[in-house]
């Protein structure tokens, strides 16, 4: 990582400064440490995103949202701005593949759309939009989307890059 | 760094000796495999550089040995050393090995690092024979072949092994792409390994060092693109430790040390850049006033009224540097470097009117002091040039004037131009509307709470917005009622149009009637305005009440009411101008008869002074200039007119805003604790913002100040004043009184609609004010243009006077009939052949989008019975949360294959690569087993990996990657 090695110092420091008590700063005898989800969606970076612990497990190793430290500077690195875009869209899907079977099926869609309005849509209105979306985006016709599917249609989108990154 | 240290020397001190004791090259050899299995990856750069010298040993004993055990050739570099160093390390236990080698190579087709270690660390360990040893070339990736061809390769292929090996033994996993490069560069070489074979004594042949040169770039590419990989970290940090060694190591044998230097360099450099690119961005926007504002009132209300605050705020844009013009050219030389107040009679506030010329309500009637400022045109002195610049005033006030016509007409039009560009039409949102919502529209870089509602309020605002489209294209009912009536609103706002109108001509007709008259009511005086205000008090509602029965989408119904109020307001507007002509007339005719009585007074004065003096030697002293006789001074009549305009509509409609929205939402607010029904949700209710009222007031105050900024220049800083105060006071409005609109819609792209409506308006001022600068006589005692027959004569004089008399009559041949009417049809054959160029253009658009959308339902097809299956899928799965904790559902080893060779060829999924990659299966089957094998296969007994599974079961060579572990 030719950048994480310059900011890696700073990275670490905001791992650290997360749990403090769990995480050590010398690392001479590898141990295996991890900084559970809770602690690390209070991260004013992510705090406020809907999908927090979507992210978080996304990047986790173990799936449950534990981070270690090479995940948190795995997630930093493919969510920092000048990660490709093949990068984060693979992230993306995996983000926002709920039930990580690895296709976005129509209640990942359901629940996905219920974290980014609060739930303020109605049954119907989130259904029309789950059909429209599936509709747009589904090229195969499964009613799910894969994830070429998916690929296909964030390329297209004007914002997904500018949008789908984190400062730290 | 300090385990790396040993383990070289220790290689070194062994291979010079290996010959002689072979229980000290077994002993050196375990203290390597454990002092590597300890050390820190990021040794490998050292070992590289440490392992040099090595080099001419290990080519000449290499040749002699490689021979004796098999076809290897000589030419091997220092890492062949370490090559043979293990089998021999291994030979006092397991004499087979070299023998084993030439069996299990030959399925070996891609080399890799790993396997190589891990057959050292198993060979080591069991000292088993045959068994073992094909058991893990199956596995691992072709050792081998080493052995056998690898010849020129070894030098790349040993320097990765040795920090492959490391990694194994931490339990990591190899990068698939190495393996590719490897493999790639495999079949390469095998073809100048007999070049390398003939001379064997050259360490570094041309053929080497070109390929060396291209691993090296290979490497290097690698890592500059590690980042772009979905690898967990661990397994990146492995992959980049390996290419940077490698680079480290051979860069320096081809000379070309300074590389990573300037590849440092060119990275840091180009993240200043990309820094700096943001910090500029972030700097743009914050440039950008009222962004914040609007995109509250976005989140909130909809693109559809925000669209109105963003047409204000491009208003403000453009009224400022008309503000510019105006104060910078006229105003303000006018005030500095022209004669003061009081020196000249049109700068002085006349006699009569002096006692009155500071009340309160002569000041807000705009007459007094007021009339007699720099505010008005009337203030302004003929003098050809003023101060020591010579600055020529008449001539920059006429220019102005035209300026401001010309820079407003010229950004409309180029913003329309833009919009067009950009926008493209309405409704037509591309193919991903909803999904693009879904997934694109949360900002992950938003970390404020308040920031992060407005954005949950504008998705939320957005889907709806799209909802209502949707649900719009899916409507389908009668049509033929719907058309019907639709013709019938038509008709019904026809008529009431026609009504407002010929009411309007007939108040008008009577006003004119009343106004020979001295005997009038009250009524009969404010007939006019009382009629106007009732009519645009009425009519829009009615109106709106009309369009419900058309039943369009809000968007469309928004423009059709705009339309409709428009032509209303231009009755206003006609009304306006028509009254305004009567009275320019009448004071016309007024002029001449006050300007022979001026003249007159004058002389009588003189001759007075002359005659009670006695003295005709004396000059008499000037007359006070408040005694002047002065001329009614039409234009500056003009210019308070619209001054008086404008200022009423801004009273009005701030307290329209007062009234009946904030008002009417205290009421609302507060009253329904202790009221019979529900305020909030029955009658009442809170106001709706009104986007058509509003738009519509802002294009026709526009109008306003582009018909009198030429009469009173004041005007345009007035109206900035306006249009920042409304920014506020509208954007605080709208947040604390209005609802969103029950149907929240959005604005359509372009506001395109806006600007046409401007732009009519523009032209519709452009024209009275053209036509009596054109045509009019100024008057002949006030304004810069006083003592000319025409306004333009100014011009005239400046090319005669200022002007090299050559310019002059070029001017004159340009201004000839002759030469203007070819311009003119020039222009318009010119425009003929860009509309038809558009229309073709558009033609060509449409018919590619029609093959667009069939490319699209093509690919849909193509698509249904595929299964997608390609190397971002593989490493997406590879990505998901530990395996070995799920239930393993291993597929069979052949049944990964198309992926993996899909790799090279096949990047992007969904191109048109198919019935290659199906070819390449067929073709590169066999030694697809083995390709995988180094990379799912546990890092052999050695590796720290407590992964759970890690035996080498056949269902580990599914291509998910070794447990992370």
């Amino acid at each position: 990582m030719t950048n994480a090695d310059s900011s890696s110092f700073r990275l670490h420091g905001r791992y650290r400064e997360l749990a403090p008590h769990l995480v050590p700063l010398d690392y001479t005898n590898n141990p295996d440490i991890r900084v559970p989800p809770t602690l690390i969606v209070t991260m004013p970076e992510l705090k406020e995103n809907p999908f927090r612990d979507r992210i978080v497990e996304t990047f986790s190793e173990d799936g449950h949202g534990n981070l270690s430290f090479n995940d948190f500077v795995d997630m930093f690195s493919a969510l920092c701005e000048t990660s490709p875009r093949e990068l984060k869209t693979i992230y993306a899907f995996k983000i926002y593949d709920f039930n990580r079977d690895n296709f976005i099926c129509k209640e990942d869609l359901k629940k996905t759309l219920n974290k980014l309005t609060k739930g303020e849509l109605s049954p119907e209105e989130v259904l029309l939009v789950c059909d429209k979306s599936m509709e747009e985006a589904d090229l195969d016709g499964d009613s799910k989307l894969s994830f070429s599917d998916f690929e296909n249609m964030v390329s297209k989108a004007p914002d997904f890059l500018s949008n789908f990154h984190v400062r730290i | 760094m300090y385990c790396t240290y040993p383990t070289t020397h220790v290689e070194s001190v062994t291979c010079g000796s290996r010959h002689s004791d072979g229980a000290v090259r077994y002993l050196s050899w375990v203290l390597v495999v454990e002092i590597e299995v300890d050390s820190d990856p990021s040794g490998s750069d050292d070992e590289g550089t440490q392992r040099r010298p090595n080099r001419r040993q290990g080519a000449g004993r290499g040749g002699a040995k490689g021979r004796g055990r098999g076809k290897k050739p000589p030419s091997e570099d220092e890492d062949e050393d370490e090559e043979d160093e293990a089998p021999r390390g291994r030979r006092p236990a397991n004499k087979k090995k070299p023998a084993k080698k030439h069996g299990g190579g030959d399925e070996d087709e891609s080399e890799d690092e790993a396997p190589k270690r891990k057959r050292k660390g198993a060979a080591n360990r069991k000292k088993g024979g045959k068994a073992q040893d094909s058991d893990e070339e199956d596995n691992d990736v072709g050792k081998g072949k080493k052995g056998k061809k690898g010849g020129g390769r070894k030098g790349g292929k040993e320097a990765e092994d040795s920090k492959g090996k490391k990694g194994d033994a931490k339990g990591k996993d190899k990068g698939k792409d190495n393996d590719k490069d490897k493999k790639k560069k495999k079949k390469d070489d095998s073809s100048s390994d007999s070049n390398s074979d003939s001379d064997e004594e050259e360490s570094l042949s041309e053929g080497e060092m070109a390929r060396l040169m291209e691993e090296v770039e290979e490497k290097k590419k690698l890592i500059a693109t590690i980042r772009n990989k979905p690898w967990r970290m661990k397994r990146r940090l492995l992959n980049l430790k390996e290419a940077q060694g490698f680079v480290d190591k051979f860069e320096g044998a081809l000379g070309k040390g300074k590389g990573r230097k300037w590849f440092a360099y060119k990275v840091m450099m180009k993240k200043k850049w990309i820094k700096f690119q943001r910090d500029f961005e972030n700097f743009r926007t914050a440039c950008i006033p009222w962004e914040r504002k609007i995109k509250e009132v976005e989140s909130h209300f909809g693109s559809s009224v925000a669209s109105y605050f963003i047409f204000l705020r491009w208003m403000y844009g453009m009224n400022l540097v008309l503000f510019g013009f105006t104060f910078g050219l006229v105003v303000i030389p006018e005030v500095l470097m022209g004669l003061p107040y009081g020196s000249i009679p049109r700068k002085t506030v006349p006699r009569a009117e002096q006692a009155t010329a500071q009340d309160y309500s002569v000041l807000m009637d705009f007459q007094g002091y007021c009339k007699y400022s720099v505010l008005f045109y009337g203030f302004y002195n003929n003098q050809r040039t003023i101060g020591l610049l010579k600055f020529r005033l008449p001539l920059s006030y006429l220019m102005v004037g035209i300026g401001t016509f010309g820079y407003s007409l010229m950004v409309v039009i180029r913003t329309m131009a833009k919009n067009a560009d950009v926008g493209g039409g309405d409704g037509d949102e591309g193919e991903f509307t909803f999904a693009w919502k879904m997934f694109t529209s949360w900002d992950y870089l938003i970390g404020n709470s308040e920031t992060a509602d407005n954005k949950y309020a504008s998705i939320t605002t957005s889907f709806k917005e799209s909802i209502v489209d949707e649900q719009e294209n899916q409507k389908d009912e009668n049509i033929h009622l719907r058309r019907f009536l639709r013709v019938m609103a038509n008709f019904l706002i026809t008529c009431s149009l026609g009504g407002s109108g010929y009411l309007i001509y007939f108040v008008v007709k009577r006003s004119q009637e009343f106004a020979n008259r001295t005997d009038l009511s009250w009524y009969e005086k404010n007939e006019l305005e009382l009629i106007m205000s009732l009519l645009g008090l009425v009519c829009p509602p009615l109106f709106e009440t009309i369009a419900e029965m058309e039943d369009y989408h809000p968007r469309i119904a928004l423009k059709w009411q705009l339309g409709r109020i428009f032509a209303l307001f231009l009755g206003n507007l006609y009304t306006f101008l028509f009254a305004l002509f009567d009275e320019v007339n009448t004071k016309l005719e007024e002029e001449d008869s006050i300007k022979n009585a001026s003249l007159w007074a004058m002389k009588e004065y003189y001759a007075n002074y002359t005659f009670m003096i006695n003295d005709t030697d004396s000059t008499p002293p000037p007359m006070n200039p408040a005694d002047i006789i002065r001329g009614p001074c039409w234009e500056t009549a003009v210019g308070i007119e619209f001054v008086k305009l404008t200022v009423s509509d801004i009273q009005v409609s701030y307290l329209t805003i007062l009234i009946g929205d904030f008002a009417r939402a205290v009421i609302v607010r507060f009253l329904n604790y202790c009221w019979c029904w529900d305020l909030e949700a029955g009658f009442p209710s809170y106001g709706e913002f009104d986007i058509s009222g509003n738009v519509l007031g802002l294009v026709f105050n526009q109008g306003m100040i582009w018909m009198g900024a030429f009469y009173a220049p004041g005007l345009v800083g007035i109206n900035v004043l306006r249009l920042l105060s409304s920014m506020y006071y509208q954007c605080w409005a709208v947040m604390a009184t209005n609802v969103p609109h029950e149907r929240v819609f959005k604005a359509s792209k372009s506001n395109n609609f806006y600007m046409g409506l401007l732009l009519l308006i523009l032209f519709l001022s452009l024209l009275p004010v053209v036509y009596t600068i054109m045509t009019l006589p100024p008057s002949f005692d006030c304004g810069p243009f006083s003592g000319k027959a025409k306004m333009f004569d100014v011009i005239m004089e400046t090319i005669d006077l200022d002007l090299p008399a050559f310019l002059g009559t070029i001017f004159s041949y340009a201004a000839n009939p002759g030469l203007i009417i070819p311009a003119v049809l020039l222009m318009v054959l010119a425009i003929y052949y860009l509309n038809s160029v558009s229309e073709a253009y558009q033609n060509a658009n449409m018919e590619l989008k029609k093959k667009m959308q069939m490319a699209r339902d093509e690919e849909k097809n193509r698509r249904n019975n595929t299964d997608s299956t390609n190397q971002v899928m593989k490493d997406l799965e590879d990505l998901l949360p530990n395996r070995s904790f799920m239930p393993p559902a291993p597929p069979s080893k052949p049944e990964k294959m198309p992926e993996l060779e899909a790799k090279p060829t096949k990047t992007k999924p969904g191109s048109a690569g198919r019935g290659v990659n199906l070819q390449r299966d067929v073709t590169l089957a066999s030694p697809n087993p083995n390709a995988r094998g180094p990379v799912s296969r546990p890092p052999g007994p050695r590796g720290a990996g407590p992964a759970p599974g890690a035996g080498p079961g056949p269902g580990r060579g599914r291509g998910r990657g070794p447990p992370p572990r």
